[in-house]
């Protein structure tokens, strides 16, 4: 594990990108590490390409600048890779996550020659089969923490269930899902290079 | 004594709030405050506190609100922003000069135009002259144990002046960092209740809050207000130690940080200290004496403490994050300089306008500053104007990217 891991989000408002980027930084802040999870604002819709970012650290976190050289990225929406630069920065002993339910060869063409670590995970599927709804933001969760190995994935799934089970206190049956969602997108994320 | 957990500089106002529980708070929605009476009122109507939350039409209103509230004995808070708070700028005067203890969270954004929602000083610098103690903060928990301090400075006999306690938009506002939080007993009896000798409602006593003063009594008024900000210097430190007995948490007027012994300094307020000491150590293990001054009281000012801190430096950058449009540089440029001459100081100094309207700024730009700095310090750089930091057009290239 890196002493500091940087992350970047790339998604559309409204597919919870800010969100899978503040969760990581809280379930990260539960397994002891110092944390920042912050969005990057602007005229913000539904639809519109949208930026977070995590720093996760052993160390006190002390700058506020946003992150140019991530070690991580991940990107929540597929159609994001003709308009926005995903890997600008991003390093090469680093990875990049992407939901998609397109092939690899479809996908790697559009990374502009990033020579590093290329996962994908059908974020659409797993939250579909385990939430019924489109939430693609916790399945992106999982696999990110996988594979950026900021905490071990026992801790992870532990204290995702420990906040789980208290944000959805009224409504357990989301609680399932949610955990079953974490548990097959595990599963399912693929290294394709 | 304590627990650690993480929210966001938002959350940690409110948890500020929750635990100073205030008679009333009037407030107006604008970003990036918004959370702030969002979290307040959930608050209320959960039954965790029972402030009187009144959701007024404007931020004029909320602010002539919190007159009317601590004019007749309340303890009134409010929180706003950018134009939410120019909005309020006539009342701003009333509050000070009538010298009323209310206390806002005011989330720092540019004010218009371009339209933008990002962090800016312009708001809260050009109420300068308001009347107002102005904090800031570099991060959420500064901003959370501001607050927690700044009804017992507003309060306080020699005092009697409204407090603003300042957070970066959206860097430290909506930033979710590590914290840690006070318990609410100790937090409790440090804030105490407010019990004002004098209040519209108080029984058998009539008085009249801002009335019309003629020419002969006029200018006594403003001289008493301005003796009452000059006595507030005295009680801030007070209130900070006070404060640094329960929690350790060390607060001053400023922070020095790796300043005694620094050739090279960079003056600066707000969230990019943060970024600004990461560029000191690094620097350090290079062998470049950098430091840092990080304001934290604004007003008063503490030129003297801030002239004697830096005068032994061969060169100081002083950041500013509002444009002022004078030409010159900015409120703080202005300012610091001023108490450099007054100390005497020998130290070359450059005003350097950072970060409008939310312009990220990098370690790696705080660098190039103090590397501009050491050239300043040589004679082999010379700004006759003062430079903007990472602007795309590449003016003042010595500063760009």
């Amino acid at each position: 594990m890196r002493h500091l891991t940087e992350i970047r989000w790339h998604g559309r408002g409204g597919q919870g990108a800010k969100t899978a980027a503040l969760l990581l930084a809280d379930v990260a802040f539960q397994a002891g590490k110092q944390v920042q999870g912050f969005p990057e604002y602007g005229p913000e819709r539904m639809g519109a390409p949208i930026t977070a970012y995590d720093r996760i650290s052993d160390r006190e976190i002390r700058v506020h600048s946003n992150i140019y050289e991530p070690d991580f990225v991940a990107v929540v929406d597929d159609t994001l890779l003709h308009t926005v630069d995903v890997t600008a920065g991003l390093k090469e002993d680093g990875a990049i996550l992407i939901n998609t339910v397109k092939p690899a060869e479809e996908i790697l063409p559009l990374l502009k020659g990033y020579a590093g670590k290329v996962y994908l995970l059908d974020a659409g599927k797993v939250c579909m089969a385990t939430l019924g709804k489109y939430f693609p933001n916790t399945p992106m969760l999982a696999a990110m923490v996988k594979i950026s190995d900021v905490m071990e994935i026992d801790v992870f799934l532990r204290e995702m269930e420990t906040s789980l089970r208290h944000k959805f206190a009224r409504k357990p049956e989301v609680l399932d899902g949610n955990l079953k969602a974490l548990r097959l997108a595990l599963e399912e994320v693929k290294e394709c290079r | 004594m304590s627990t650690r957990t993480r929210m966001s500089g938002n959350e940690a106002v409110a948890h500020a709030i929750k635990q100073i529980n205030p008679d009333v708070m009037p407030a107006f929605p604008i970003t990036p405050s918004t959370e702030i009476p969002q979290f307040v009122a959930t608050m209320i109507a959960n039954g965790e506190i029972d402030t009187e939350f009144i959701p007024v039409e404007s931020e004029h209103s909320a602010m002539s609100a919190a007159i009317g509230a601590s004019a007749a004995g309340a303890r009134a808070i409010t929180a706003t922003s950018s134009c939410g708070m120019a909005l309020m700028w006539e009342v701003l005067y009333v509050a000070a000069s009538s010298r009323l203890p209310i206390v806002m969270a005011l989330v720092n954004r540019g004010l218009t135009g371009p339209l933008n929602i990002n962090a800016e000083h312009s708001d809260s610098m050009g109420a300068r002259d308001s009347g107002w103690i102005q904090i800031y903060a570099e991060n959420n928990q500064e901003v959370y144990d501001n607050f927690l301090q700044a009804h017992r400075i507003a309060e306080h006999q020699d005092v009697h002046l409204p407090v603003m306690i300042c957070q970066d938009g959206f860097i430290t506002s909506h930033a979710v960092q590590n914290i840690t939080l006070w318990d609410d007993e100790p937090i409790r009896r440090f804030v105490g209740e407010y019990e004002p000798e004098h209040y519209l409602l108080k029984e058998n006593e009539t008085m009249a809050v801002g009335p019309y003063a003629v020419a002969p009594y006029c200018m006594e008024a403003k001289k008493a207000q301005a003796e009452a900000m000059k006595r507030a210097r005295k009680v801030i430190l007070d209130v900070a130690e006070e404060f640094e007995q329960i929690t350790g948490q060390h607060y001053g007027f400023f922070e020095g940080y790796r300043l005694e012994d620094a050739e090279y300094a960079v003056v600066a307020i707000g969230s990019v200290c943060g970024t600004v000491k990461d560029a000191v150590d690094a620097l350090r293990e290079r062998g470049v004496k950098a430091g840092l001054l990080k304001i934290r009281v604004f007003r008063p000012f503490p030129g003297q403490e801030i002239g004697e801190a830096l005068k032994h430096c061969r060169a100081i950058a002083i950041m500013d994050r509002s444009e002022s449009y004078s030409s010159q540089g900015g409120p703080l440029g202005a300012e610091v300089t001023a108490a450099l001459y007054r100390a005497k100081a020998a130290a070359e100094t450059v005003n350097i306008m950072y970060g409008l309207s939310g312009r990220d700024v990098r370690v790696e730009d705080m660098e190039q500053v103090y590397e501009q700095l050491r050239k300043l310090a040589d004679g082999q750089v010379s700004f006759a104007e003062y430079p903007y930091l990472g602007l795309r057009d590449g003016t003042n290239d010595c500063l760009s990217r």
